[in-house]
């Protein structure tokens, strides 16, 4: 663990880094992070609030780990890897627009689903790896992307799509070893992938996301 | 879309999605959504809001709304209309017409030899040679009602053996898109082959990769389960290059763990559909360390 990153260990005391628009309710006697808006994969819900399973979401399980992800109610977001939508279903409950990224178009029917109830989600077909094809879409200045990507070189990733964000925005990454290479000790990779990031960014923070996902790390960075 | 006299010089719509030239019909900012880039972003909200496009944020989101929703559904609709069904169907019809046309060329040589003095140069010993054969055959002057006849028999075999390249061709083309890496892996036709025998991408994903290596060899499978024959170690497979290469002596291991990783990239090519180059390189290495057992590729 490099000097000057912050690393948290306190989990319980992490309520202050919820943004605007995120609780913690109690659903069939659980605690759980919940987020306001219509349900879309059979999750509990509780009147307008519906649970954000951390097992499910890299970013509710990097929430849960306490670590400050920066984010706030009503930022707008670009989402990589937005998959089926379970996610960024949840982001879109409380940020403003919202762009979800995601190149397989077997996932992103499930998505068209989600979109539907979310008037500022905006689904776009298109590979993370070039955001050459959505530049003319995505708003440049956004307050926060969010990477989830299973794929090779997902430092270059981040870095390709920083021209996207503002200034004193964040990246909040889930970093998954096995996608770099299965083969390695995840340990290395993430060393490997955090140094790359470093060229762009400013890593603020980062945690693993055990128990929740397996060989993954959470990080929050800002642009340099 | 705006007029000239716009007061400052920060708002032009460049290439954002909503710059359409003339007239907006139905889909046209869909289509620009799909096609279209910009060099950079932009604070596209503002400049839509600026240069008349919009009167303000909601009416943007609206309509952003409307044209990133209509152009995920066209994109995805158009990759599902290139679904594994079509496919199964053009790899029959490719298997179908390849082997009708042999099986009528055999005829025109065996009919076109009693009429005609045997052109030495067509008897070349290829698995192309009855067609080749019946190609010549097209090309001459009917004389007679009987010549009549066996050329305008031979000029089918030709069109047919013509369909077979046009429908293999369609099978190389569109197997990639419905099976990426099932088709980087195994080639696109042995890719098609083993969705046709499993009867779709989804069966055959839900298939243990022990099945899949021997599928195309049920008559073998079934000799061995009746109890008098050893197991088959390959079915359709057999056609790559990673088994029919490797020494005999490391097929079954070849073809075992050649059937292992086409089984995971069906499962990502059905569940996920995106790219994994990782899953050809791990299966990469492994055939490197079969092969390195006996010393280099097999006989």
């Amino acid at each position: 663990m490099p000097a000057g990153v912050a690393t948290v260990s306190d989990a319980g005391n992490s309520d202050r880094a919820l943004p605007d628009g995120v609780q913690r309710r109690t659903f069939d006697g659980e605690q759980s992070l919940a987020t306001r808006g219509e349900p879309v994969y059979g999750e509990p819900t509780d009147g307008p609030w519906r649970a954000w399973d951390p097992h499910r979401s890299k970013l509710a399980a990097t929430i849960e780990s306490g670590l400050d992800t920066g984010l706030a109610g009503d930022d707008n977001v670009l989402y990589l890897g937005a998959a089926n939508g379970t996610t960024v279903g949840h982001v879109a409950d409380f940020a403003g627009r919202t762009y979800a990224v995601e190149f397989a178009p077997r996932p992103v029917r499930d998505l068209l689903d989600v979109c539907e109830t979310r008037p500022r989600l905006f689904p776009l077909l298109k590979d993370a790896r070039e955001p050459a094809t959505y530049t003319h879409v995505v708003e440049s200045g956004v307050d926060a992307i969010v990477q989830d990507v299973a794929t090779r070189g997902q430092a270059a990733v981040a870095a390709r799509n920083a021209q996207f964000l503002a200034d004193d925005g964040r990246l909040v990454l889930a970093v998954k070893a096995r996608s770099e290479d299965v083969a390695r000790e995840p340990e290395a990779v993430f060393e490997e992938v955090c140094a790359e990031l470093r060229e762009t960014f400013e890593v603020l923070a980062e945690t693993r996301l055990e128990p929740y996902h397996d060989d993954h790390l959470a990080v929050v960075a800002r642009p340099r | 879309m705006t007029d000239d006299t716009a007061d400052d010089d920060t708002a032009t719509a460049g290439d954002a999605w909503f710059a359409a030239e003339g007239p907006v019909g139905d889909g046209d900012l869909a289509d620009r959504v799909r096609e279209e880039s910009a060099a950079t972003p932009d604070d596209w909200p503002t400049v839509a809001v600026e240069t008349g496009f919009v009167d303000g944020e909601e009416e943007y989101e609206a309509a952003l709304r409307e044209a990133t929703l209509s152009a995920a559904r066209e994109t995805v609709r158009e990759r599902e209309r290139a679904d594994d069904q079509q496919l199964i169907h053009a790899i029959r019809a490719a298997d179908d017409a390849r082997r009708t046309a042999n099986e009528l060329a055999e005829r025109v040589a065996e009919w076109g030899g009693s009429l005609f003095e045997l052109d030495v140069d067509t008897e070349t010993d290829t698995s192309d040679a009855g067609v080749a054969y019946a190609r010549s055959v097209a090309d001459r002057d009917p004389d007679g009602p009987a010549e009549t006849r066996v050329v305008a028999l031979a000029e089918r075999v030709a069109t047919l053996a013509d369909e077979a390249d046009r429908l293999e061709t369609y099978v190389e083309d569109h197997t990639p898109v419905v099976a990426p890496n099932l088709a980087a892996m195994a080639g696109p036709t042995l890719a098609a082959r083993l969705c046709s025998l499993a009867g779709g991408l989804e069966p055959l994903a839900k298939k243990p990769s022990g099945t899949l290596q021997v599928l195309g060899a049920e008559d073998a499978l079934f000799a061995h389960l009746r109890g008098n024959a050893p197991s088959p170690k390959h079915g359709v497979i057999y056609t790559h290059d990673y088994v029919r290469n490797t020494h005999p002596a490391e097929r079954g291991s070849a073809a075992r763990a050649l059937a292992g990783k086409l089984t995971i990239a069906a499962r990502v090519d059905h569940y996920s559909g995106d790219r994994r180059p990782e899953l050809e390189e791990e299966l990469d290495d492994r055939m490197a360390t079969i092969r390195a057992r006996r010393g280099g590729d097999g006989e």
